[in-house]
C-alpha cells in the first residue's frame, strides 16, 4: 500500500541517543546498528563495522512519524505541492511515510488515475506515500467509485476528504462495500446546511468578530450518523480531523459500545483555539476551524486516554497570492509536515499537559494501525523507520524550515523547540539537518 | 502566539519609530482615545459654525478613499472630512476601476500605496480587508466597514451623537434593536459603549441574535418590550439583501415588523431613536418614528462629518501625547 523511490538501503550506527518506543517500552541510552536498511543490533559500544556513524549524544531516537492525512495537491495543482516537494517536507517533519488524500484534479477515483499517481511516485517521492481513492466518483456524492478495483491497483483506504458524504443512505453502501476491499472508510464529518458559510468556530469570538460561524454540531451530527451506520453494518471506520468536544463524547460511546471507530486530531487543533483568529491571519484558517478551550481540552484529554489514537496534520498547501487576500475570502486549510513534532513539543509537551511518549506513539503507530500499516519501532530485525530528534533546539520558524512548496503555516514567526535532525525511511537516510 | 505581530508586520518597523495608527477595530482604541477624539469632534463642530468652513489643518495629505461596497453617507462624509481639512482626496470605487478586471486587493492597495497616500479609508464586503492594506502600505489605514466585522466611525459619531444630546455616555442605557447578526455597526457600537461605561441590551429575532454575543458585555434577549427602559433606541437596518428567500432568518419582513418594528406604541415619550441609515421605513422603523423630534438621524449625519474630521487629524498629528484638541484649532 505504501510506494517510493528506490533508495539505497544503509549501514548505519547511531551512538549514544536516548531510544524510546513506547509500544516496545525501549527508553534506554543505546548505540543502533542498521545493516541494510535493517536494524540488527542495540547494545552499547557496538562494533561500527565501517557504517557511517551518527552521534546521537544528547538527542532522542524514536519510531519515526507517520502521517494519514496529506494533500499533495498531485495532479492538478503543483504549483502548490509535488510528490517530490510533499515527501521532502514529510522527511524534514521526521515522517517516514504519508497517506495522501484524492480530492486533487482530477480526483483519484479509478485505477487509471492512480496507476498514472503510483508511475509518478516510484519516480518521485523521498519516502513512502499511500493513497486514498474516492469514496464516491469526482468526490460528487452520488455513485461510488470502483473501490475493488482501487483496492487492487494499491489504494490504502478510501475518503471523499474535503467534502462530507451528505447521503446517509449512500454511507452506508459504502461501509457495506468497503468491506469487500478490506481497507477502511475514513470520513469526513461535515453536515453541510449547518457549516454553510462559516469562516470560524461558532461562539464568542465568531460573535464579535462578525464572521459567520461554523457550529461544533455541524461536525457531530455526522459524527453521531456515521458511528451509527458503522454500529448497524458491524463495519470499522476512521474519523479525520477531530475538533469538538461533543465528537469526542460520541467517539467514546461508540466505542465502549464496540465499534471499531478510529480517530484522528490535527496539532493545529491540539495547539491552539478560536482566540487566534482575532488576529485574521488567513493561516488560521481551516476545515474544520479552530474550536473553543473546552473543545481544545477535550481532543488533548482524548488524546491521552486513547479515543483519538492518531495525530495527522491534515497538510493543505495553498499558493501564497490565494492566502493573500481577506481571511473570508482565503481558502481552508494550513501546511504542518515540517512542523508538527516541534508545534505539539512546545504546546502540549513541554506545558506539561501531554507526556512525550504518548505524541510519539500518536505520531507513529497510532496512525499506522489506523490503516493496517506496518508499524514503525525500535526492534531488533525491524525495517530501520526512525527520527533523531533534538528536543533541546530552539528556532524561530522562517520561510526556510519549509520544504513543501507553500508557506501557509500558522507556525510562520513563531519560536518553537523541538528539532528533527535526522529522518531514516524504510532503510534509507531521507533528511539529515 | 505571534500571530497579532506577524500581521501588523510590526517586526519590521524601524526601531525607535512609533507604532503606524489605525482606525480598523474599536478595540485599537482606548476610552482616552475616545474622549480625546470626541472633544476634537466637538471643536470641529465649532469650527463650522463659522462662514468660512475651511481648515488648512491637512494641507498637502492625500487621503484616498476606496470603497468596495456602496455607500452614501460614509463615502460623502469621509470626502467632505478631507476637504474641510484641507487635504488632497481621490476616490476610487471598485466599479469602473481595476477591480472590475480582476485585479487583487493586495495589488490595488500597492497601487494606490505607490501615491504615498497619508491616509487610505477603505470600506470592503469582506472581513480583514483593511488589515490586509495595512500590511501593504505604508498609509494610515481608516476602516470604512469590512464585512461584518467593525464601522469604527460610524460608532464614534453615534457616541458623540448620545453625548451631545443626553449630555453622558456614563450610565446610559441603550437599546440595540434588529439584525445583530449581520451588522458591523453594531459590533462597533457595542464596543464602543460598552469601552464609555453605557449599558447596552441587545433586542433581535433569535436567528439574528449571535450566539456568544453576550460575551462582549452586553445583554441580549429576544424580547421587543426590553426597549422600555432603554435611553437610547438604536434602529438596526433589517438588510433585505441579507432576508433573500430561504434564509428563514425571520418568517417574512412582515412577520418581523409585526414583533420586532419600532412604533410609537412601543415607545415612552423622551426616549431618543437613532437608525444608521439608510432606512427602511415600515419595516424597522415606524415613518412616524423616524420623522419624530426625538429621532437623531439627521443629527447622527452631521455628527458623521466632524468626527471623521476628528479621525483624520489624530492619525496625521504626531500622537496621542501632543494632541491638545482645543489648541489645534487656534493654529489653523
Amino acid at each position: 500500500m505504501l510506494f517510493g523511490k528506490d533508495q539505497p538501503l544503509e549501514n548505519i550506527v547511531v551512538r549514544g541517543a536516548r531510544m524510546v518506543d513506547p509500544v516496545e517500552g525501549v527508553d534506554a541510552t543505546l548505540d543502533v546498528r542498521i545493516d541494510n536498511g535493517v536494524i540488527a543490533a542495540l547494545g552499547t559500544e557496538l562494533e561500527p563495522n565501517s557504517h557511517r556513524v551518527i552521534s546521537g549524544e544528547g538527542l532522542l531516537l524514536a519510531p519515526a512519524f507517520v502521517d494519514p492525512h496529506v494533500h499533495l495537491r498531485t495532479p492538478g495543482r503543483e504549483d502548490e505541492e509535488t510528490i517530490a516537494s510533499g515527501t521532502a517536507a514529510a522527511a524534514a517533519g521526521g515522517y517516514c511515510a504519508i497517506l495522501a488524500m484524492p480530492n486533487t484534479d482530477p480526483v483519484v477515483d479509478s485505477a487509471a488515475t492512480l496507476g498514472a499517481l503510483l508511475v509518478a511516485t516510484r519516480d518521485q517521492a523521498e519516502i513512502p506515500v499511500g493513497f486514498l481513492g474516492a469514496i464516491t466518483k469526482g468526490q460528487g456524492g452520488t455513485e461510488l467509485t470502483e473501490m475493488g478495483e482501487l483496492a487492487d491497483a494499491g489504494a490504502a483506504g478510501f475518503t471523499d476528504d474535503g467534502v462530507p458524504v451528505s447521503s446517509a443512505g449512500l454511507m452506508r453502501r459504502a461501509l457495506q462495500y468497503a468491506a469487500v476491499t478490506g481497507r477502511r472508510l475514513a470520513l469526513h464529518c461535515e453536515e453541510p446546511t449547518l457549516s454553510r458559510g462559516g469562516h470560524m468556530h461558532e461562539g464568542e469570538v465568531s460573535a464579535e468578530l462578525g464572521f459567520t460561524g461554523y457550529p461544533s454540531v455541524a461536525e457531530s451530527l455526522m459524527v453521531e450518523r456515521d458511528l451509527g451506520l458503522a454500529a448497524y453494518e458491524r463495519q470499522p471506520l476512521h474519523l479525520l480531523h477531530l475538533s469538538a468536544w461533543e465528537s469526542v463524547q460520541a467517539v467514546r460511546r461508540a466505542r465502549a459500545e464496540g465499534v471499531a471507530a478510529t480517530a484522528e486530531v490535527t496539532p493545529h487543533h491540539l495547539c491552539l483555539t478560536d482566540e487566534a483568529v482575532r488576529s485574521l491571519d488567513p493561516n488560521l484558517k481551516m476545515n474544520p476551524p479552530l474550536r473553543a478551550a473546552s473543545d481544545r481540552t477535550a481532543l488533548v484529554e482524548a488524546l491521552k486516554d486513547g479515543t483519538i489514537t492518531a495525530i495527522a496534520t491534515d497538510h493543505a498547501p495553498h499558493a501564497r497570492h490565494e492566502k493573500e487576500v481577506p481571511f473570508e475570502a482565503a481558502p481552508f486549510g494550513v501546511t504542518g509536515l515540517e512542523t508538527a513534532f516541534p508545534a505539539l513539543y512546545t504546546h502540549l509537551v513541554q506545558p506539561g499537559l501531554v507526556p512525550l511518549e504518548v505524541v510519539l506513539e500518536r505520531m507513529s503507530a497510532g496512525p499506522a494501525r489506523a490503516y493496517g500499516l506496518e508499524r514503525p519501532r525500535i526492534a531488533v530485525g525491524a525495517t530501520a523507520n526512525l527520527v533523531l530528534l533534538d528536543l533541546n533546539a530552539s528556532y524561530r520558524v522562517t520561510e526556510e524550515v519549509f520544504r513543501s512548496r507553500s508557506l501557509n503555516s500558522w507556525l510562520l514567526g513563531e519560536t518553537v523547540k523541538g528539532k528533527v535532525r535526522a529522518t531514516i525511511a524504510a532503510g534509507s537516510v531521507a533528511y539529515a539537518a | 502566539m505571534t500571530a497579532d505581530i506577524r500581521v501588523m508586520r510590526e517586526d519590521l518597523r524601524p526601531p525607535g519609530r512609533p507604532p503606524r495608527r489605525h482606525f480598523i477595530s474599536i478595540k485599537d482604541v482606548t476610552k482616552d482615545d475616545v474622549e480625546r477624539l470626541l472633544a476634537t469632534a466637538r471643536t470641529f463642530e465649532r469650527s463650522l459654525e463659522r462662514e468660512v468652513k475651511k481648515l488648512p489643518t491637512l494641507k498637502g495629505r492625500l487621503v484616498i478613499n476606496v470603497f468596495y461596497e456602496s455607500s452614501t453617507r460614509t463615502s460623502s462624509s469621509f470626502e467632505l472630512a478631507a476637504k474641510r481639512l484641507s487635504a488632497d482626496t481621490m476616490s476610487i470605487k471598485s466599479s469602473g476601476s481595476s477591480v472590475d478586471k480582476g485585479e487583487s486587493l493586495k495589488d490595488t492597495a500597492i497601487t494606490l500605496g505607490a501615491y504615498d497616500p497619508d491616509v487610505i479609508v477603505i470600506r470592503h464586503p469582506q472581513i480583514g480587508a483593511p488589515r490586509l492594506v495595512a500590511r501593504v502600505t505604508k498609509a494610515h489605514i481608516v476602516n470604512a466597514g469590512d464585512g461584518k466585522h467593525q464601522h469604527p466611525t460610524q460608532a464614534l459619531l453615534d457616541l458623540y451623537t448620545m453625548r451631545e444630546e443626553l449630555g453622558r455616555l456614563e450610565g446610559l442605557h441603550v437599546a440595540i434593536i434588529g439584525d445583530v447578526l449581520h451588522s458591523r455597526v453594531a459590533r462597533s457600537l457595542i464596543q464602543g459603549l460598552t469601552l464609555t461605561g453605557a449599558h447596552v441590551t441587545l433586542v433581535a429575532p433569535p436567528a439574528l441574535l449571535p450566539r456568544g454575543i453576550e460575551a462582549m458585555g452586553c445583554e441580549a434577549t429576544i424580547e421587543i418590550a426590553a426597549i422600555a427602559a432603554a435611553d437610547v433606541v438604536y434602529v438596526l437596518r433589517m438588510q433585505r439583501e441579507r432576508m433573500q428567500e430561504g434564509a428563514n432568518y425571520v418568517p417574512s419582513l412582515r412577520e418581523y415588523t409585526a414583533r420586532w418594528g419600532v412604533t410609537p406604541a412601543r415607545l415612552r415619550p423622551g426616549q431618543k431613536v437613532m437608525h444608521p441609515g439608510p432606512m427602511n421605513r415600515g419595516v424597522e422603523i415606524d415613518p412616524q418614528v423616524a420623522d419624530h423630534a426625538d429621532a437623531l438621524i439627521e443629527t447622527q449625519v452631521r455628527a458623521g462629518l466632524v468626527t471623521r474630521m476628528a479621525v483624520l487629524y489624530d492619525l496625521l498629528t504626531s500622537g496621542p501625547a501632543e494632541v491638545k484638541a482645543e489648541s489645534a484649532l487656534e493654529v489653523a
